[in-house]
């Protein structure tokens, strides 16, 4: 190509997940990557940055092969497996290495029945590796938002929990001792290699594939495209391989990123560089929603209610102050609890009967409240739904002070993607302030790292929206 | 070389008279001097020096602990002896200074009330304070002048005469027979007289944030110039003395062009122009203080320092009107100006000091300053459209001061001002 293309970088590094976006010179999001924030904020950046680059191709493989796409069902579901099978290559390489960590450490060990404990190290692996393997391949794990340390741990934990006592302490020991250095690794990946991979499994994926009968539990296009991917594969694979040079050799040259989120001090970007999430998250949503003028955002460890103008501009904020009991982390300790994976809190939460109160001014003290509510014979899913119904009250507070709801209003954040949380706020944002327009976008969670790779294009304060949408038309 | 001898002097100044009182409570025993406990807002110290006693402050002594980092330790003397975690800090650091010896900022001993005087009631908590020191001072003579609000927003000549009533009947009456001194009016007047010349020299020092770049911070810096009139020596030719150099140095770097003197140095740019409500906090001082000079913020002005006094809008002590003039002083003290009297100063200030945005500092246990203070913001945020942030800590309990909290709010607060300033500045060039 005789023009390089310009990319531009924005990341979040929140303090539950690291977010990166990647978007192009049309604010077009190519790319996205998230993976947990850990100890070491820049391998979370790194990760983060990494995946929203493979993303990037994927994009870019996918905007070559559109007219394919949009006409054989073949190819978008090729494309959509590809993906989550992708995710799989990357998931097994930091596996492998898990294993050898676990197997180093508990080496080390002086247990009395160290040889014991490897040898269950050694089963439990291999009963959890084929079971994740599988539901990447075949039930789209990937797609799922778990991370690394999730989807380990939650299938670790199951094998030992069946084994006897003695094993417990060891078997844990191994895994939290393991776990983190692991986490930690910064592992690189050959973007083109990973996909052969990937088209290898999905290969015998697809030939493993018995025909399915059409038992009706599933919509129609679901065994159109899984009959047609079956058939022709090897024509989609055909044509990905004449493409995925281009696509891996293309630079995604990140021209100019910006960081945010409440990390955003130890990224290792210069200060001009730096922007509050504050600004990123209102820019982001508004760039989705440009009729928005009130963002709310319920992310780990803090909510905010933003105003903001007909630029996108933050007017005025509110934030939560010293107290977590109304964001991502109050669930994620309920969660913890209730010895459930965040992920099953919100659907749990909305097949409830009632809303139980709960006197949620505490993170902690809603442990033993809730506790307490189980004990006397409450229903754990009118908890739920009691305690999702508290942090959006704490939310609906901050919306009140930051100046109410006056127009289109935005939710964005990780908690935005919990659909109990999402119920109680158009409830209650209705209740208070009216009808009016609610935006919920699957890429909510993305938006401060949108705003901030937006900033990152206008080139930070030196070319705001007013003189940018000058400077777009000229262009044009 | 004479900016910094000038800075010197007039700190050298108000060091001597803050040692000089401190000396002299720690004599009033043996000089046989009366001592006063009272409160700033809306503070007699006039009358006090009529009848020759010496102040004590106990809000002064509080931030002072917090200031020395010993607040912390008397915080948790006083809720051993079960003063809640809810209540005012000052309160509880008094307290519990008191109750570990009652040693005062320059490592004097802080003598023992013969009179706790309440001049001002709109803070309920003084109310409380007082009644718990009268329990450990059971010999103290306990004066309590109620103050009305300025509920419509004036000051009606009835409510002048109702305080006059009380001064007459209540206040000198125990100030005779405590101190054994007959009340002398001609005294009073001249106390008067010399505290308006110091307030028309304070109207103007604050007044010098009108230069671009400002040649003071009139809220981190402003709280060490309120110190003399907040501590009793208003009324007193030292103080006139104080604000008088004081001027003239603030003049000088006028003349010079020099922005506000922090504690590393001279602030270089100024980006912002600010005007802050509520008290600032005191236990992280200055860290406080640096984030807002690191971001090139200068305070043009402030409620706080209004917090002993009132005079921007020209009122002033009148020696003719003696009682009078003092009735209005109490009624006028900022805390007792009503919600929309409090906007249209700070509005004020807004304009006059050209100030690109307004932070609020909400004190949860303070609830003179809290109460309003969001709904003043909201006011003032859609009158003159004026980009407001709004943070929260505490007077004097270190545990309440979050940095990374705050420093992240005032972060994303700076800049929204950035790129509301660039979009001013596009659209008006």
């Amino acid at each position: 190509m005789a023009i390089m293309n310009k990319y531009y970088l924005g990341i979040d590094l929140g303090s539950t997940t690291s977010k990166a976006v990647i978007i192009n010179e049309k604010d077009e999001i190519i790319g996205r990557g998230i993976t947990n924030t850990r100890a070491n904020y820049k391998v979370a950046a790194d990760i983060a940055r990494e995946e929203a680059i493979y993303d990037a191709r994927f994009t870019l493989l996918s905007n070559i092969i559109k007219e394919d796409m949009e006409a054989k069902p073949e190819f978008k579901k090729y494309m959509f497996d590809i993906r989550t099978v992708f995710q799989y290559r990357q998931f097994k390489r930091r596996m492998d290495s898990l294993e050898k960590k676990l197997n180093q450490t508990a080496s080390e060990f002086s247990f009395q029945n160290k040889e014991a404990i490897i040898g269950k190290l050694k089963s439990i692996i291999e009963t959890i590796r084929p079971k994740i393997r599988h539901e990447f391949v075949n039930e789209n794990l990937g797609s799922k938002n778990q991370f690394f340390r999730d989807i380990v741990s939650e299938r670790y934990n199951l094998e030992v929990g069946k084994l006897g006592r003695e094993f417990y302490e060891p078997l844990m020991l191994a895994f939290d001792k393991s776990i983190t250095p692991v986490e930690n690794e910064m592992v690189q990946f050959n973007f083109k290699e990973l996909v052969f991979e990937s088209m290898k499994t999905l290969e015998e994926k697809y030939k493993g594939l018995a025909d399915q009968q059409e038992d009706g539990s599933k919509e129609d296009w679901y065994y159109a495209e899984l009959n047609a991917v079956k058939n022709n594969y090897k024509n989609v694979e055909l044509s990905l391989r004449q493409h995925i040079e281009t696509v891996a050799g293309e630079d995604i040259h990140i021209s100019k990123m910006v960081g945010t989120g409440y990390g955003r001090a130890l990224l290792p970007f210069p200060e001009d560089c730096i922007k509050s999430e504050i600004l990123c998250h209102a820019f982001g949503a508004h760039a989705i929603f440009p009729n928005t003028r009130t963002v709310l955002d319920i992310g780990g460890q803090d909510t905010k209610a933003i105003q903001v103008d007909s630029h996108g501009l933050v007017t005025s904020f509110h934030m939560n102050d010293r107290c977590a009991a109304g964001c991502g982390r109050y669930l994620g300790y309920i969660a913890d609890e209730f010895g459930i994976s965040l992920n099953e809190l919100g659907p749990e939460a909305m097949s409830a009967t009632k809303e139980t109160t709960i006197c949620s001014t505490c993170t902690v003290f809603a442990g033993a409240e809730v506790k307490e509510l189980l004990h006397n014979g409450e229903e754990r899913s009118n908890i739920l739904a009691g305690l999702h119904k508290a942090i959006v009250q704490r939310a609906m507070s901050l919306i009140a002070r930051s100046g109410g709801v006056k127009n289109e209003f935005t939710f964005t954040g990780g908690v935005a993607r919990n659909q109990a949380v999402l119920k109680y706020v158009k409830q209650m944002v209705t209740d208070s302030y009216g009808e009016l327009t609610m935006n919920i976008h699957t890429d909510s969670i993305f938006m401060g790292a949108l705003g901030g790779a937006m900033f990152a294009r206008r080139n930070i304060n030196a070319d705001l929206p007013k003189a940018d949408q000058k400077t777009t038309k000229s262009e044009i | 070389m004479s900016t910094e001898a000038q800075k010197e002097k007039s700190m050298i100044l108000q060091k001597e008279m803050i040692s000089g009182l401190f000396n002299d409570l720690s004599k009033a025993k043996e000089t046989g001097k009366k001592v006063c406990y009272t409160f700033i807002p809306g503070n007699l110290s006039e009358l006090i020096r009529t009848f020759d006693m010496l102040p004590v402050y106990p809000e002064i002594n509080a931030l002072q602990s917090a200031m020395r980092k010993k607040s912390a330790g008397y915080i948790k003397e006083a809720e051993k002896h079960a003063h809640s975690e809810d209540v005012c800090t000052y309160v509880k650091c008094d307290v519990g200074m008191m109750m570990k010896g009652n040693i005062g900022p320059t490592g004097e001993k802080i003598p023992e009330p013969d009179i706790l005087l309440l001049s001002y009631t709109g803070c309920f908590t003084f109310l409380k304070w007082f009644e718990t020191l009268k329990r450990e001072y059971p010999n103290a003579v306990v004066i309590m002048v109620h103050t009305p609000y300025q509920e419509n927003a004036k000051m009606t000549p009835e409510m002048t005469q109702y305080m006059v009533k009380q001064f007459y009947e209540e206040v000198i009456p125990k100030m005779e027979k405590v101190t054994g001194i007959k009340y002398d009016e001609a005294k009073l007047k001249r106390h008067l007289e010399l505290s308006k010349e110091a307030e028309d020299w304070i109207t103007k020092i604050f007044d010098t944030t009108k230069h671009r770049p400002s040649p003071i911070d009139a809220y981190f810096a402003g709280v060490y110039y309120i110190g003399p009139i907040n501590i009793g020596f208003r009324g007193t030719q030292e103080a006139v003395d104080y604000y008088k150099e004081l001027y003239s140095e603030i003049m000088e770097r006028v003349r010079l062009g020099l922005g506000p003197i922090t504690p590393e140095g001279e602030m270089k740019e100024e980006k912002y122009r600010l005007v802050v409500e509520g008290p600032p906090n005191w236990t992280s001082f200055r860290e406080f203080w640096k984030i807002f000079y690191d971001m090139g913020a200068v305070i043009v002005a402030s409620s706080y320092t209004k917090v002993g006094g009132v005079y921007d809008m020209g009122w002033r002590h009148d020696a003719n009107r003696p009682l009078e003039s003092l009735a209005e002083y109490c009624m006028n003290c900022y805390t007792n100006l009503n919600i929309p009297q409090r906007i249209d100063l700070l509005s004020k200030c807004i304009v006059d000091y050209q100030a690109d945005g307004y932070v609020t500092n909400s004190i949860k246990s303070c609830n003179s300053f809290s109460a309003g203070q969001l709904g003043m913001m909201r006011e003032i945020e859609d009158r003159l459209e004026v980009p407001v942030g709004f943070i929260e800590s505490d007077l004097v309990d270190p545990r309440y001061f979050s940095y990374s909290n705050i420093k992240n709010r005032l972060e994303s607060y700076f800049q929204m001002l950035e790129q509301r300033k660039i979009i001013k500045e596009s659209t008006t060039v």
